[in-house]
């Protein structure tokens, strides 16, 4: 009889059941369009002359479907879990729940089709168009007030510190995504619209905002997600309560300067980027220390990663989260930036953080999760091995082969010849990109085979769940 | 205050955060409104060469965005030797002060496109456009043959109403006419008012001819009528050595 089972749900696990499920369908899509356009760099003639998959319109397609798609799916997922377990109180407002849910795949969709038909704010990762802001606005005020009201009902005295990083990214993003896309419409009914801002003023705020999309949306975030699963999937407390404290403040008053280094050299004033440039290097100190307290909560148990592939996905994470956040500063110089501004080293600085950092901590949390919201074990753990692999040996592709494509096309374009002539042209060096070129849709091709492996795999557990509740459902009946 | 009191007031935390993540921002994007010379001034014999693009121009820059470009071409050079020699001038902050929003790109997988205006022919261009390959070889690319499709440029006045509401010298009335006379002479405040846009939008295609084809106004007519002003408003030879270098 259903009575002897149903208890009063406890947690709203529908919701982080549906973002878990659309975070992966996203991943799918995003990174196979990633592929995509790294292959038609590679062989142009797969543009085909179609508008809709050129480069110029997929690339926002392949951005925002990782970022928004994958990456705030899976946030979203994570987030309204940790915030439920931590709490120890059910989600606040269900119904406003599923709004989130339906209102951001909503986004995120309208966003992809409307890139392609060619309807772009043409600004880097806020492309797109006033209405869609809109939505998204609604969505987040609507995230924002389930999360405050969810921490006020708490049952626990404390708030847990992943909950702190998950607020400052709900704030933050807020705060960014209102602001940069303060534009004017054409008229009421076209999709077209003009900045408010222009110029010095509006790259200004444009990086301000493209490089905070990194710190609050792409690493604040993952660093809550990181500070409930790793001491979870581990078994250990988090290694350093004090270090958690001065880490987070620190990260978040420091992310919001940081912006400007993607302006050095160009017509911004010298004092806003040295201040940028600043800040980068002070930056390091915080993201080490999140780094230190995830590794280190390892400690005394380091044997697990032998017998655990989560724990490695989540290691292997940690481990380039203090690479790309080395790299960073490191190109915030602005010697160093005048050779990595505006090559693939840029690019391949983002995929450490995106696919090392950003995917692999959600690879391991959702590994973690799927099996409890499911309530089952995962199909097969040799196809979580073989995930791992993949996608570590399609990261170390993809990297090296854009610091080969970034470091070598700087140095090609500033060699000068015995009379001082420039060396090279520009298309002798676009030449020279074509093999790095190859070797990072190669990569691209690995990772995208580990998430489409993880895809069947998580698709296989649901169903094995389902038909164990089943059976189970048929005895106590 | 203890830590302790944050960790256990869901209010103190997130107002506390609040005023940590404003800073940045704030110091960093405000005072670029007020200090004076963080965009040039840019006059020759009393007048400002850098103007706010024509009706055709402007809708070339539309198609520009949508297509993508900025995406694989900066529009900003910056102060190295190598930069000058193959690009020219380093970019002003006062040749972007009409463009909403900013293209300065991020990544040059082509070449710097802030001074390409002038560089190569209407012809080359629309060449390039429809097949890159037939004009470079080894380029990647990908080829624009929708860009002879007409150009659509029924709201073309909502447009420039619009940037006119951001701050773009637009006119519509007869003072705000006169003013741009003042400001930029008579030549450019005629193509700045936005009563005649329809009508110098299609001039500028016929005499401009960019597409090799007067028959019709095509999306390549403006995208190359956009391609052929960048970088051309300002006339260096016309400044003192080392006079915009007071700026930085």
């Amino acid at each position: 009889m259903a009575h002897t089972t149903a208890q009063p749900a406890q947690y709203n696990y529908a919701i982080v059941r549906n973002f878990t499920i659309m975070a992966l369908v996203w991943g799918v899509l995003g990174m196979t369009a990633g592929l995509y356009i790294a292959s038609e760099l590679a062989w142009p003639f797969l543009n085909f002359d179609i508008p809709q998959i050129t480069f110029g319109r997929l690339r926002p397609v392949h951005t925002t479907l990782v970022i928004f798609g994958f990456g705030g799916s899976a946030l979203f997922a994570t987030s309204y879990y940790v915030v439920q377990r931590t709490c120890q109180t059910r989600l606040w407002g269900d119904s406003l729940a599923s709004f989130t849910f339906w209102g951001w795949q909503a986004a995120v969709a309208l966003a992809a089709i409307s890139y392609m038909a060619g309807y772009t704010q043409a600004r880097e990762y806020a492309e797109m168009t006033w209405p869609i802001d809109i939505l998204i606005a609604v969505v987040w005020v609507a995230y924002l007030l389930i999360y405050v009201m969810t921490l006020r009902n708490r049952s626990q005295p404390h708030i847990y510190v992943a909950n702190w990083f998950y607020i400052a990214f709900i704030l933050a993003t807020a705060i960014l995504h209102i602001f940069n896309n303060l534009a004017m419409p054409v008229s009421l009914f076209s999709l077209s619209s003009y900045s408010l801002q222009s110029g010095v003023q509006d790259a200004m705020t444009q990086w301000w905002y493209g490089h905070n999309a990194v710190g609050f949306f792409l690493t604040a975030a993952f660093l809550g997600m990181m500070y409930y699963f790793v001491p979870k999937q581990v078994g250990r407390p988090v290694y350093s309560y004090r270090l958690s404290i001065i880490h987070f403040w620190a990260l978040i008053f420091l992310y919001m300067w940081v912006g400007a280094h993607h302006l050095h050299w160009t017509a911004l004033p010298d004092w806003t980027s040295t201040l940028a440039a600043t800040f980068s290097i002070l930056l390091l100190m915080p993201s080490w220390g999140g780094m230190i307290n995830g590794i280190m909560t390892l400690s005394g148990a380091w044997d697990k990663l032998r017998t655990d592939p989560i724990i490695r996905f989540l290691v292997v994470a940690l481990s380039f989260y203090g690479m790309s956040t080395f790299e960073g500063p490191l190109m915030s110089l602005k010697s160093v930036n005048a050779l990595s501004h505006y090559t693939d080293w840029t690019v391949g600085h983002v995929h450490s953080g995106a696919l090392g950092w950003v995917a692999m901590i959600s690879f391991g949390s959702l590994y973690h999760l799927v099996p409890r919201l499911w309530d089952t074990r995962m199909w097969s753990t040799s196809l979580i091995y073989l995930h791992f692999w993949l996608a570590t040996i399609g990261i170390v592709l993809y990297i090296s082969a854009m610091w080969v494509a970034g470091i070598g096309q700087g140095l090609l374009l500033r060699a000068f010849d015995d009379y001082g002539n420039l060396a090279y042209t520009f298309i002798e060096t676009v030449q020279f990109l074509h093999q790095p070129y190859v070797v990072r849709a190669l990569g691209g091709l690995f990772f995208v085979s580990g998430i489409v492996i993880m895809g069947f795999n998580v698709y296989m557990t649901i169903r094995q769940g389902r038909r164990e509740q089943a059976a189970l459902q048929a005895k106590l009946a | 205050m203890k830590h302790e009191t944050i960790e256990t007031n869901a209010g103190w935390l997130i107002v506390l955060t609040m005023i940590v993540i404003s800073i940045g921002g704030l110091v960093e994007i405000i005072p670029l409104y007020f200090i004076n010379n963080t965009v040039e001034t840019v006059k020759v014999d009393g007048k400002e060469t850098i103007r706010p693009y024509t009706a055709l121009e402007l809708r070339g820059r539309d198609i520009y965005m949508r297509e993508g470009c900025y995406l694989c071409h900066s529009q900003m050079i910056r102060p190295f030797r190598d930069e000058d020699m193959r690009y020219g001038h380093y970019s002003l902050a006062a040749e972007s002060q009409y463009d909403h929003p900013f293209q300065w790109g991020s990544k040059r997988t082509g070449p710097d496109l802030a001074r390409v205006g002038g560089k190569y022919s209407n012809a080359w261009h629309f060449q390039h456009l429809m097949n890159p390959r037939s004009v470079v070889p080894e380029s990647i690319m990908p080829n624009y043959p929708w860009l002879k499709e007409p150009l659509d440029y029924a709201d073309i006045k909502d447009r420039m109403r619009a940037l006119k509401a951001v701050g773009v010298p637009y006119s519509e009335t007869s003072e705000e006419y006169q003013a741009n006379v003042e400001r930029f002479g008579k030549d450019v405040a005629d193509q700045l008012n936005i009563l005649k846009a329809r009508e110098n939008l299609i001039a500028q295609a016929g005499s401009g001819n960019y597409d090799g084809n007067p028959e019709d106004i095509s999306e390549a007519d403006a995208l190359i009528a956009y391609l052929q002003v960048l970088g051309t408003m300002v006339d260096f030879s016309k400044f003192e050595e080392g006079y915009f270098a007071e700026f930085r």
